[in-house]
Protein backbone atom coordinates (compact mmCIF):
# COMPACT_ATOMS: atom_id res chain seq x y z
CA UNK A 1 0.00 0.00 0.00
CA UNK A 2 0.95 3.59 0.57
CA UNK A 3 2.70 5.70 -2.01
CA UNK A 4 2.56 8.50 0.53
CA UNK A 5 6.23 9.39 0.07
CA UNK A 6 6.87 12.52 -1.99
CA UNK A 7 9.53 12.99 -4.64
CA UNK A 8 12.49 10.70 -5.14
CA UNK A 9 11.40 7.23 -4.06
CA UNK A 10 14.50 5.42 -5.21
CA UNK A 11 15.93 5.38 -1.74
CA UNK A 12 12.71 4.15 -0.13
CA UNK A 13 14.50 0.90 0.73
CA UNK A 14 17.75 2.57 1.79
CA UNK A 15 17.52 1.59 5.46
CA UNK A 16 16.00 -1.47 7.12
CA UNK A 17 14.58 -1.33 10.64
CA UNK A 18 12.44 -3.88 12.45
CA UNK A 19 8.92 -3.25 13.75
CA UNK A 20 7.73 -5.88 16.23
CA UNK A 21 10.35 -8.19 14.70
CA UNK A 22 9.30 -7.65 11.07
CA UNK A 23 11.64 -5.91 8.64
CA UNK A 24 10.58 -2.50 7.34
CA UNK A 25 12.47 -0.59 4.70
CA UNK A 26 12.62 3.18 4.91
CA UNK A 27 14.14 6.26 3.34
CA UNK A 28 17.21 7.87 4.91
CA UNK A 29 16.35 11.10 6.72
CA UNK A 30 12.93 9.88 7.80
CA UNK A 31 11.84 9.76 11.42
CA UNK A 32 10.51 6.49 12.82
CA UNK A 33 7.03 8.07 12.84
CA UNK A 34 7.31 8.87 9.13
CA UNK A 35 8.55 5.38 8.27
CA UNK A 36 5.60 3.85 10.10
CA UNK A 37 3.13 6.22 8.39
CA UNK A 38 4.62 5.31 5.00
CA UNK A 39 4.09 1.63 5.83
CA UNK A 40 0.44 2.28 6.68
CA UNK A 41 1.00 1.71 10.40
CA UNK A 42 -1.10 4.45 12.02
CA UNK A 43 -1.88 2.94 15.43
CA UNK A 44 1.27 3.11 17.54
CA UNK A 45 0.00 2.43 21.04
CA UNK A 46 -3.05 2.32 23.29
CA UNK A 47 -3.83 5.14 25.70
CA UNK A 48 -2.86 3.99 29.20
CA UNK A 49 -6.21 4.62 30.89
CA UNK A 50 -8.94 3.92 28.34
CA UNK A 51 -6.88 1.67 26.06
CA UNK A 52 -7.97 3.65 23.01
CA UNK A 53 -5.86 3.51 19.83
CA UNK A 54 -3.38 6.35 19.40
CA UNK A 55 -1.00 7.48 16.70
CA UNK A 56 1.53 10.24 16.08
CA UNK A 57 -0.20 13.62 16.43
CA UNK A 58 2.01 16.73 16.66
CA UNK A 59 5.15 15.46 14.86
CA UNK A 60 7.30 17.98 16.76
CA UNK A 61 8.02 16.30 20.04
CA UNK A 62 5.31 17.94 22.14
CA UNK A 63 2.30 15.63 22.48
CA UNK A 64 4.09 12.37 23.40
CA UNK A 65 1.46 10.31 21.54
CA UNK A 66 4.16 8.56 19.50
CA UNK A 67 6.25 7.56 22.54
CA UNK A 68 7.00 3.89 21.86
CA UNK A 69 9.86 1.52 22.63
CA UNK A 70 12.73 2.19 20.24
CA UNK A 71 15.92 0.20 20.79
CA UNK A 72 14.55 -0.86 24.15
CA UNK A 73 13.84 2.63 25.44
CA UNK A 74 10.61 4.67 25.29
CA UNK A 75 11.30 7.46 22.82
CA UNK A 76 9.23 9.80 20.65
CA UNK A 77 9.03 8.21 17.20
CA UNK A 78 8.70 11.63 15.53
CA UNK A 79 12.08 12.75 16.89
CA UNK A 80 14.18 9.63 16.26
CA UNK A 81 15.67 9.33 12.76
CA UNK A 82 15.73 5.83 11.26
CA UNK A 83 19.07 4.05 11.16
CA UNK A 84 19.97 0.52 10.09
CA UNK A 85 18.93 -2.15 12.58
CA UNK A 86 16.73 0.11 14.73
CA UNK A 87 14.29 -2.01 16.75
CA UNK A 88 10.78 -0.57 17.10
CA UNK A 89 8.15 -2.12 19.36
CA UNK A 90 4.58 -0.86 19.05
CA UNK A 91 2.54 -0.43 22.21
CA UNK A 92 -0.05 -2.99 23.36
CA UNK A 93 -3.32 -3.31 21.45
CA UNK A 94 -5.38 -2.20 24.45
CA UNK B 1 27.40 15.44 45.00
CA UNK B 2 29.42 14.79 41.92
CA UNK B 3 28.97 17.30 39.11
CA UNK B 4 26.24 16.15 36.74
CA UNK B 5 27.79 17.26 33.50
CA UNK B 6 30.23 19.59 31.84
CA UNK B 7 29.66 23.29 32.40
CA UNK B 8 29.76 26.04 29.77
CA UNK B 9 29.87 29.78 30.32
CA UNK B 10 28.41 32.45 28.06
CA UNK B 11 27.33 36.04 28.30
CA UNK B 12 24.13 35.50 26.36
CA UNK B 13 22.26 32.21 26.11
CA UNK B 14 19.61 32.03 23.41
CA UNK B 15 17.05 29.28 23.97
CA UNK B 16 15.47 28.18 20.70
CA UNK B 17 17.05 28.39 17.24
CA UNK B 18 14.05 29.48 15.20
CA UNK B 19 13.64 32.79 13.34
CA UNK B 20 13.88 34.91 16.53
CA UNK B 21 16.64 32.89 18.19
CA UNK B 22 18.96 32.77 15.19
CA UNK B 23 18.64 36.52 14.60
CA UNK B 24 19.24 37.18 18.30
CA UNK B 25 22.37 35.02 18.30
CA UNK B 26 23.71 36.72 15.15
CA UNK B 27 23.23 40.23 16.55
CA UNK B 28 24.60 39.37 20.00
CA UNK B 29 27.61 37.74 18.37
CA UNK B 30 28.07 40.86 16.25
CA UNK B 31 28.21 42.92 19.45
CA UNK B 32 31.21 40.85 20.53
CA UNK B 33 29.27 38.96 23.20
CA UNK B 34 30.03 35.32 23.96
CA UNK B 35 26.85 33.63 22.74
CA UNK B 36 25.50 30.13 23.02
CA UNK B 37 22.29 29.07 21.26
CA UNK B 38 20.48 25.87 22.22
CA UNK B 39 17.76 23.93 20.42
CA UNK B 40 16.14 20.51 20.63
CA UNK B 41 16.27 19.88 16.90
CA UNK B 42 19.19 18.47 14.94
CA UNK B 43 19.35 21.62 12.78
CA UNK B 44 18.61 25.30 13.47
CA UNK B 45 15.52 26.79 11.83
CA UNK B 46 12.62 26.21 14.18
CA UNK B 47 9.28 25.19 12.69
CA UNK B 48 8.63 27.68 9.87
CA UNK B 49 12.23 27.62 8.58
CA UNK B 50 12.67 23.96 9.51
CA UNK B 51 15.68 22.25 7.97
CA UNK B 52 15.15 19.25 5.71
CA UNK B 53 17.33 16.18 6.38
CA UNK B 54 20.06 15.97 3.71
CA UNK B 55 18.72 12.75 2.21
CA UNK B 56 15.26 14.30 1.77
CA UNK B 57 16.27 17.69 0.37
CA UNK B 58 14.79 18.72 -2.99
CA UNK B 59 16.78 17.12 -5.82
CA UNK B 60 18.28 19.01 -8.74
CA UNK B 61 15.42 20.38 -10.82
CA UNK B 62 12.98 20.50 -7.89
CA UNK B 63 12.04 23.90 -6.52
CA UNK B 64 13.28 24.98 -3.12
CA UNK B 65 10.41 26.64 -1.23
CA UNK B 66 10.81 30.19 0.13
CA UNK B 67 10.82 29.09 3.78
CA UNK B 68 13.54 26.51 3.18
CA UNK B 69 15.55 29.09 1.23
CA UNK B 70 15.26 31.68 4.03
CA UNK B 71 16.11 29.02 6.60
CA UNK B 72 19.17 27.87 4.65
CA UNK B 73 20.42 31.47 4.53
CA UNK B 74 20.02 31.89 8.29
CA UNK B 75 21.63 28.49 8.97
CA UNK B 76 24.65 29.44 6.86
CA UNK B 77 25.05 32.76 8.65
CA UNK B 78 24.71 31.13 12.08
CA UNK B 79 27.31 28.49 11.20
CA UNK B 80 29.71 31.21 10.02
CA UNK B 81 29.18 33.29 13.17
CA UNK B 82 31.05 33.05 16.44
CA UNK B 83 27.96 31.83 18.32
CA UNK B 84 28.27 28.43 19.97
CA UNK B 85 25.52 26.36 18.34
CA UNK B 86 24.40 23.53 20.62
CA UNK B 87 21.79 21.33 18.93
CA UNK B 88 19.83 18.31 20.16
CA UNK B 89 19.79 20.02 23.58
CA UNK B 90 16.61 19.77 25.60
CA UNK B 91 16.58 22.62 28.12
CA UNK B 92 14.74 21.33 31.18
CA UNK B 93 15.57 23.90 33.83
CA UNK B 94 16.48 27.58 34.02
CA UNK B 95 17.23 29.12 37.39
CA UNK B 96 18.76 32.36 38.62
CA UNK B 97 22.25 32.00 40.08
CA UNK B 98 25.00 34.30 41.30
CA UNK B 99 26.26 35.15 37.78
CA UNK B 100 22.88 35.45 36.13
CA UNK B 101 21.24 32.21 35.12
CA UNK B 102 21.97 28.51 35.23
CA UNK B 103 20.54 26.45 32.38
CA UNK B 104 20.30 22.67 32.58
CA UNK B 105 20.09 20.83 29.29
CA UNK B 106 20.09 17.23 28.20
CA UNK B 107 22.18 16.59 25.09
CA UNK B 108 23.27 13.57 23.08
CA UNK B 109 26.20 13.03 25.45
CA UNK B 110 24.20 13.50 28.61
CA UNK B 111 23.44 16.39 30.95
CA UNK B 112 25.09 19.79 30.56
CA UNK B 113 25.04 23.03 32.51
CA UNK B 114 25.22 26.45 30.89
CA UNK B 115 25.73 29.68 32.78
CA UNK B 116 24.84 33.01 31.23
CA UNK B 117 24.46 36.63 32.30
CA UNK B 118 21.44 37.13 30.05
CA UNK B 119 18.87 34.81 28.51
CA UNK B 120 16.90 35.38 25.34
CA UNK B 121 13.95 33.00 25.39
CA UNK B 122 12.86 32.35 21.80
CA UNK B 123 10.93 29.19 22.50
CA UNK B 124 8.19 29.49 19.89
CA UNK B 125 4.76 27.98 20.18
CA UNK B 126 2.71 24.86 20.55
CA UNK B 127 -0.22 24.19 18.26
CA UNK B 128 -3.64 24.39 19.82
CA UNK B 129 -6.27 21.85 18.77
CA UNK B 130 -9.72 22.26 20.31
CA UNK B 131 -10.96 18.73 21.12
CA UNK B 132 -13.83 17.06 19.27
CA UNK B 133 -15.12 13.48 19.33
CA UNK B 134 -12.64 11.18 17.62
CA UNK B 135 -9.66 13.57 17.68
CA UNK B 136 -7.55 10.91 19.37
CA UNK B 137 -7.97 8.47 16.45
CA UNK B 138 -4.77 7.52 14.58
CA UNK B 139 -4.84 9.44 11.31
CA UNK B 140 -5.78 12.74 12.96
CA UNK B 141 -2.73 15.03 13.14
CA UNK B 142 -2.08 18.71 13.78
CA UNK B 143 -1.89 21.29 10.99
CA UNK B 144 1.66 22.18 12.03
CA UNK B 145 2.37 18.43 12.01
CA UNK B 146 1.24 18.33 8.40
CA UNK B 147 3.66 21.11 7.46
CA UNK B 148 6.51 19.08 8.97
CA UNK B 149 5.41 15.90 7.17
CA UNK B 150 5.15 17.71 3.84
CA UNK B 151 8.17 20.00 4.01
CA UNK B 152 10.74 18.22 6.17
CA UNK B 153 9.72 14.55 5.94
CA UNK B 154 8.47 14.54 2.35
CA UNK B 155 5.41 12.45 3.01
CA UNK B 156 1.67 12.97 2.65
CA UNK B 157 -0.46 12.69 5.80
CA UNK B 158 -2.78 10.27 3.99
CA UNK B 159 -4.25 9.16 0.66
CA UNK B 160 -7.28 11.45 1.12
CA UNK B 161 -6.85 14.29 3.57
CA UNK B 162 -9.31 16.71 5.13
CA UNK B 163 -7.57 19.97 6.10
CA UNK B 164 -9.44 21.78 8.88
CA UNK B 165 -9.20 24.48 11.52
CA UNK B 166 -8.25 28.14 11.36
CA UNK B 167 -5.61 30.46 10.00
CA UNK B 168 -3.13 30.64 7.13
CA UNK B 169 -1.75 27.12 7.65
CA UNK B 170 -5.01 25.74 6.20
CA UNK B 171 -4.24 26.97 2.70
CA UNK B 172 -0.51 26.32 3.00
CA UNK B 173 -1.08 22.68 3.95
CA UNK B 174 -3.86 22.06 1.43
CA UNK B 175 -1.81 23.55 -1.41
CA UNK B 176 1.25 21.61 -0.22
CA UNK B 177 -0.64 18.33 -0.40
CA UNK B 178 -1.84 19.11 -3.94
CA UNK B 179 1.64 20.14 -5.06
CA UNK B 180 3.00 16.83 -3.80
CA UNK B 181 0.41 14.95 -5.85
CA UNK B 182 -1.90 14.11 -2.96
CA UNK B 183 -5.66 14.45 -2.62
CA UNK B 184 -7.40 17.04 -0.47
CA UNK B 185 -10.95 15.84 0.26
CA UNK B 186 -11.97 19.26 1.61
CA UNK B 187 -10.74 22.39 3.37
CA UNK B 188 -12.87 23.13 6.44
CA UNK B 189 -12.32 26.70 7.64
CA UNK B 190 -13.75 28.09 10.89
CA UNK B 191 -13.44 31.57 9.41
CA UNK B 192 -15.86 32.92 6.84
CA UNK B 193 -14.85 34.72 3.65
CA UNK B 194 -15.71 38.00 5.38
CA UNK B 195 -13.24 37.23 8.20
CA UNK B 196 -10.47 36.83 5.62
CA UNK B 197 -11.50 40.05 3.87
CA UNK B 198 -11.12 41.89 7.19
CA UNK B 199 -7.43 40.94 7.05
CA UNK B 200 -6.89 42.46 3.62
CA UNK B 201 -5.64 45.87 4.82
CA UNK B 202 -2.92 44.12 6.84
CA UNK B 203 -2.13 41.74 3.98
CA UNK B 204 -1.56 44.53 1.51
CA UNK B 205 1.53 45.52 3.49
CA UNK B 206 3.08 42.17 2.61
CA UNK B 207 2.55 41.68 -1.15
CA UNK B 208 4.96 38.71 -1.14
CA UNK B 209 2.88 36.77 1.36
CA UNK B 210 -0.38 37.95 -0.19
CA UNK B 211 0.67 36.57 -3.57
CA UNK B 212 1.74 33.30 -1.95
CA UNK B 213 -1.70 33.07 -0.38
CA UNK B 214 -3.43 33.79 -3.67
CA UNK B 215 -1.28 31.12 -5.32
CA UNK B 216 -2.53 28.58 -2.80
CA UNK B 217 -6.15 29.63 -3.45
CA UNK B 218 -5.68 29.23 -7.21
CA UNK B 219 -4.14 25.77 -6.77
CA UNK B 220 -7.13 24.67 -4.70
CA UNK B 221 -9.57 26.07 -7.22
CA UNK B 222 -7.79 24.39 -10.13
CA UNK B 223 -8.20 20.99 -8.45
CA UNK B 224 -11.81 21.81 -7.49
CA UNK B 225 -11.14 21.20 -3.80
CA UNK B 226 -14.30 21.97 -1.79
CA UNK B 227 -13.61 24.88 0.58
CA UNK B 228 -16.15 24.96 3.37
CA UNK B 229 -16.01 28.38 5.02
CA UNK B 230 -17.46 28.85 8.49
CA UNK B 231 -17.55 25.09 9.01
CA UNK B 232 -16.02 22.86 11.62
CA UNK B 233 -15.26 19.21 12.28
CA UNK B 234 -18.11 17.80 14.35
CA UNK B 235 -16.62 14.28 14.67
CA UNK B 236 -13.79 12.14 13.40
CA UNK B 237 -15.19 8.74 12.45
CA UNK B 238 -13.44 5.36 12.68
CA UNK B 239 -12.48 2.53 15.04
CA UNK B 240 -8.76 1.73 14.91
CA UNK B 241 -8.02 4.73 12.72
CA UNK B 242 -9.68 7.55 10.86
CA UNK B 243 -12.21 6.59 8.17
CA UNK B 244 -14.24 9.76 7.77
CA UNK B 245 -14.74 13.31 8.95
CA UNK B 246 -18.18 14.69 9.79
CA UNK B 247 -18.42 18.44 9.28
CA UNK B 248 -21.11 21.04 9.91
CA UNK B 249 -21.53 24.84 9.79
CA UNK B 250 -20.55 27.06 12.73
CA UNK B 251 -22.01 30.36 13.88
CA UNK B 252 -19.97 33.56 13.95
CA UNK B 253 -18.64 32.70 17.43
CA UNK B 254 -17.36 29.29 16.31
CA UNK B 255 -20.12 27.12 17.81
CA UNK B 256 -21.12 24.12 15.66
CA UNK B 257 -24.65 24.33 14.26
CA UNK B 258 -25.47 20.84 12.98
CA UNK B 259 -28.12 21.22 10.31
CA UNK B 260 -29.01 19.95 6.86
CA UNK B 261 -25.49 20.72 5.71
CA UNK B 262 -23.90 18.23 8.13
CA UNK B 263 -22.08 15.59 6.10
CA UNK B 264 -19.41 12.92 6.40
CA UNK B 265 -16.40 13.10 4.14
CA UNK B 266 -14.46 9.92 3.48
CA UNK B 267 -10.81 10.39 4.44
CA UNK B 268 -7.89 8.50 5.97
CA UNK B 269 -6.19 11.63 7.28
CA UNK B 270 -7.39 14.76 9.03
CA UNK B 271 -4.97 17.59 9.70
CA UNK B 272 -6.46 20.12 12.06
CA UNK B 273 -5.26 23.11 14.07
CA UNK B 274 -6.90 26.05 15.80
CA UNK B 275 -4.01 28.42 16.21
CA UNK B 276 -0.82 28.68 18.19
CA UNK B 277 -0.10 29.21 21.86
CA UNK B 278 3.16 30.85 23.01
CA UNK B 279 5.53 28.55 24.92
CA UNK B 280 6.08 30.45 28.17
CA UNK B 281 7.49 27.74 30.44
CA UNK B 282 10.85 29.47 30.80
CA UNK B 283 9.61 32.95 31.73
CA UNK B 284 7.06 31.34 34.04
CA UNK B 285 9.74 29.31 35.79
CA UNK B 286 11.72 32.53 36.36
CA UNK B 287 8.65 34.25 37.86
CA UNK B 288 8.41 36.94 35.18
CA UNK B 289 5.13 38.83 35.08
CA UNK B 290 2.62 37.52 32.52
CA UNK B 291 -0.61 38.77 31.01
CA UNK B 292 -3.39 37.18 28.98
CA UNK B 293 -3.61 38.45 25.40
CA UNK B 294 -6.06 36.34 23.41
CA UNK B 295 -5.21 38.02 20.10
CA UNK B 296 -1.52 37.15 20.62
CA UNK B 297 -2.25 33.47 21.31
CA UNK B 298 -2.91 33.47 25.06
CA UNK B 299 -0.67 34.04 28.07
CA UNK B 300 2.55 35.92 27.29
CA UNK B 301 5.36 37.38 29.35
CA UNK B 302 4.89 41.09 30.01
CA UNK B 303 7.60 42.73 27.93
CA UNK B 304 8.44 46.02 26.27
CA UNK B 305 9.02 46.48 22.53
CA UNK B 306 12.61 45.22 22.94
CA UNK B 307 11.59 42.06 24.78
CA UNK B 308 12.68 43.15 28.30
CA UNK B 309 10.66 41.21 30.86
CA UNK B 310 10.10 42.01 34.54
CA UNK B 311 13.13 39.79 35.35
CA UNK B 312 16.43 41.63 34.81
CA UNK B 313 18.52 39.78 32.23
CA UNK B 314 15.58 37.79 30.81
CA UNK B 315 14.42 38.77 27.33
CA UNK B 316 11.70 37.20 25.18
CA UNK B 317 11.41 37.23 21.40
CA UNK B 318 9.44 35.64 18.59
CA UNK B 319 6.13 33.82 18.68
CA UNK B 320 6.92 32.64 22.21
CA UNK B 321 6.49 36.28 23.24
CA UNK B 322 3.13 36.56 21.42
CA UNK B 323 2.09 35.23 18.00
CA UNK B 324 3.15 37.66 15.27
CA UNK B 325 4.70 35.37 12.65
CA UNK B 326 8.21 34.57 11.46
CA UNK B 327 9.03 37.94 9.87
CA UNK B 328 8.19 39.85 13.05
CA UNK B 329 10.01 37.21 15.08
CA UNK B 330 13.28 37.79 13.22
CA UNK B 331 13.14 41.51 14.01
CA UNK B 332 12.18 40.87 17.64
CA UNK B 333 15.18 38.58 17.99
CA UNK B 334 17.47 41.38 16.87
CA UNK B 335 15.81 43.86 19.22
CA UNK B 336 16.16 41.48 22.16
CA UNK B 337 19.86 40.97 21.40
CA UNK B 338 20.42 44.74 21.28
CA UNK B 339 18.59 45.12 24.60
CA UNK B 340 20.76 42.37 26.09
CA UNK B 341 23.84 44.14 24.74
CA UNK B 342 22.69 47.36 26.38
CA UNK B 343 22.01 45.55 29.68
CA UNK B 344 25.46 43.94 29.60
CA UNK B 345 27.12 47.27 28.90
CA UNK B 346 28.52 46.64 25.41
CA UNK B 347 26.19 49.21 23.83
CA UNK B 348 25.85 52.82 24.95
CA UNK B 349 22.38 54.26 25.41
CA UNK B 350 22.94 56.33 22.28
CA UNK B 351 24.14 53.45 20.08
CA UNK B 352 21.37 51.22 21.33
CA UNK B 353 18.74 53.81 20.47
CA UNK B 354 20.23 54.43 17.05
CA UNK B 355 20.15 50.74 16.11
CA UNK B 356 16.86 49.82 17.80
CA UNK B 357 14.67 52.63 16.44
CA UNK B 358 14.47 51.45 12.79
CA UNK B 359 13.98 47.85 13.96
CA UNK B 360 11.08 48.88 16.19
CA UNK B 361 9.44 50.56 13.19
CA UNK B 362 10.03 47.50 11.00
CA UNK B 363 8.61 45.29 13.72
CA UNK B 364 5.42 47.30 13.91
CA UNK B 365 4.97 46.84 10.15
CA UNK B 366 5.68 43.10 10.24
CA UNK B 367 3.49 42.62 13.29
CA UNK B 368 0.50 44.10 11.49
CA UNK B 369 0.42 41.15 9.10
CA UNK B 370 1.24 38.63 11.82
CA UNK B 371 -1.39 40.17 14.07
CA UNK B 372 -4.12 39.80 11.45
CA UNK B 373 -3.24 36.12 11.05
CA UNK B 374 -3.10 35.64 14.83
CA UNK B 375 -6.58 37.13 15.18
CA UNK B 376 -7.92 34.64 12.62
CA UNK B 377 -6.43 31.86 14.77
CA UNK B 378 -7.45 33.20 18.19
CA UNK B 379 -9.22 30.68 20.38
CA UNK B 380 -13.02 30.92 20.08
CA UNK B 381 -14.60 30.34 23.51
CA UNK B 382 -17.92 29.20 22.02
CA UNK B 383 -16.09 26.40 20.21
CA UNK B 384 -14.68 25.16 23.52
CA UNK B 385 -18.08 25.48 25.19
CA UNK B 386 -19.55 23.18 22.53
CA UNK B 387 -17.20 20.24 23.26
CA UNK B 388 -19.45 17.24 24.08
CA UNK B 389 -19.18 15.82 27.63
CA UNK B 390 -17.82 12.41 26.54
CA UNK B 391 -14.97 13.93 24.49
CA UNK B 392 -11.43 13.32 25.73
CA UNK B 393 -9.77 16.67 26.52
CA UNK B 394 -6.54 15.48 28.18
CA UNK B 395 -5.11 12.91 25.77
CA UNK B 396 -2.40 11.66 28.13
CA UNK B 397 -4.74 10.73 30.97
CA UNK B 398 -8.01 10.21 29.01
CA UNK B 399 -9.83 12.92 31.01
CA UNK B 400 -13.13 13.94 29.41
CA UNK B 401 -14.85 17.30 29.29
CA UNK B 402 -17.52 15.78 31.55
CA UNK B 403 -14.91 14.93 34.20
CA UNK B 404 -13.56 18.47 34.07
CA UNK B 405 -17.05 19.96 34.40
CA UNK B 406 -17.67 17.63 37.36
CA UNK B 407 -14.47 18.86 39.02
CA UNK B 408 -15.57 22.45 38.53
CA UNK B 409 -18.98 21.59 40.01
CA UNK B 410 -17.15 19.99 42.95
CA UNK B 411 -15.38 23.27 43.67
CA UNK B 412 -12.22 23.31 41.56
CA UNK B 413 -11.86 27.01 40.81
CA UNK B 414 -8.39 27.26 39.30
CA UNK B 415 -6.36 25.37 36.69
CA UNK B 416 -4.08 23.56 39.15
CA UNK B 417 -7.07 22.35 41.16
CA UNK B 418 -8.52 20.75 38.02
CA UNK B 419 -5.19 18.96 37.72
CA UNK B 420 -5.37 17.75 41.33
CA UNK B 421 -8.99 16.65 40.98
CA UNK B 422 -8.77 14.89 37.60
CA UNK B 423 -5.06 14.25 36.68
CA UNK B 424 -5.73 16.45 33.64
CA UNK B 425 -2.36 17.89 32.59
CA UNK B 426 -0.33 15.43 34.67
CA UNK B 427 0.71 13.22 31.74
CA UNK B 428 3.91 13.29 29.71
CA UNK B 429 2.85 16.23 27.49
CA UNK B 430 2.77 18.28 30.72
CA UNK B 431 -0.54 19.92 29.87
CA UNK B 432 0.63 21.34 26.54
CA UNK B 433 -2.17 19.70 24.55
CA UNK B 434 -5.06 20.26 26.99
CA UNK B 435 -4.08 23.35 28.99
CA UNK B 436 -5.73 25.91 26.74
CA UNK B 437 -8.99 23.96 26.58
CA UNK B 438 -9.18 23.31 30.32
CA UNK B 439 -8.40 26.93 31.13
CA UNK B 440 -11.10 28.06 28.70
CA UNK B 441 -13.65 25.65 30.22
CA UNK B 442 -12.87 27.14 33.63
CA UNK B 443 -12.97 30.66 32.26
CA UNK B 444 -16.47 30.04 30.89
CA UNK B 445 -17.60 29.43 34.49
CA UNK B 446 -15.41 32.00 36.22
CA UNK B 447 -15.83 34.79 33.71
CA UNK B 448 -12.39 35.15 32.19
CA UNK B 449 -9.02 33.54 31.64
CA UNK B 450 -7.07 35.50 34.29
CA UNK B 451 -9.35 34.00 36.95
CA UNK B 452 -8.76 30.49 35.59
CA UNK B 453 -5.04 30.83 36.25
CA UNK B 454 -2.04 29.03 34.79
CA UNK B 455 -0.37 25.69 35.40
CA UNK B 456 2.34 26.15 38.02
CA UNK B 457 5.69 26.09 36.23
CA UNK B 458 7.94 23.30 37.44
CA UNK B 459 11.15 21.63 36.40
CA UNK B 460 11.62 19.71 34.26
CA UNK B 461 9.96 22.13 31.83
CA UNK B 462 10.41 19.52 29.09
CA UNK B 463 10.02 15.79 29.71
CA UNK B 464 13.34 14.01 30.25
CA UNK B 465 14.30 10.52 31.39
CA UNK B 466 15.34 10.99 35.00
CA UNK B 467 18.16 8.45 34.84
CA UNK B 468 19.76 10.56 32.10
CA UNK B 469 20.20 13.60 34.33
CA UNK B 470 21.01 11.91 37.59
CA UNK B 471 24.63 11.40 36.55
CA UNK B 472 26.66 9.09 38.78
CA UNK B 473 24.13 9.20 41.52
CA UNK B 474 24.90 7.51 44.81
CA UNK B 475 22.64 7.60 47.84
CA UNK B 476 25.76 8.12 49.99
CA UNK B 477 26.21 11.46 48.19
CA UNK B 478 22.97 12.92 49.51
CA UNK B 479 23.96 15.51 52.12
CA UNK B 480 22.17 14.63 55.35
CA UNK B 481 22.32 17.31 58.03
CA UNK B 482 23.36 16.08 61.46
CA UNK B 483 20.56 15.67 64.01
CA UNK B 484 19.81 18.83 65.97
CA UNK B 485 20.34 17.10 69.34
CA UNK B 486 23.04 14.45 69.23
Amino acid sequence: MSGLRIGDRRQADGITITVDGRALTCRPGESVATALLAAGIRRLRASPTAGAPRGAFCMMGVCQECAIRIDGRVQQACLVPVRPGLRVELGPTA
Amino acid sequence: MKPIGPSHDAEVAVIGAGPAGIRAALVADGLGLRVVILDEAAQPGGQVYRAVPDALRPQAGETVGPDLRTGDGLRDRLAASGAGVRLERRVWSVLPDETGFRIDALGPDGPEIYRARAIIAATGTAERVVPFPGWTLPGVVGLAAATILLKAQRILPGQRTVVAGAGPLLMLVAAGILKAGGTVAAVVDLAGRADWLCCLPALIGRPDLLSRGLGWQLALRAKRVPILHRHTVLRAEGHDGLEGVTVCPVDAAGRPVPDGRTKTIEADALTIGHGLTPAIEMSRLLYAGHCFARERGGWVAEADADGRTSVPGLFVAGDGAGIRGAAAAEIQGELAALAAGRALGVLTEHDHGRRAAPLRRAHRRAARFGGAMARLMALRPAQVDAIPAETVVCRCEDVTRGAIDAAIADGADELNQIKHFTRCGMGPCQGRMCGETVAELLALRLGGRPAAGLWTARTPIRPIPLDAVLGQFDYADIPIPPPAHP
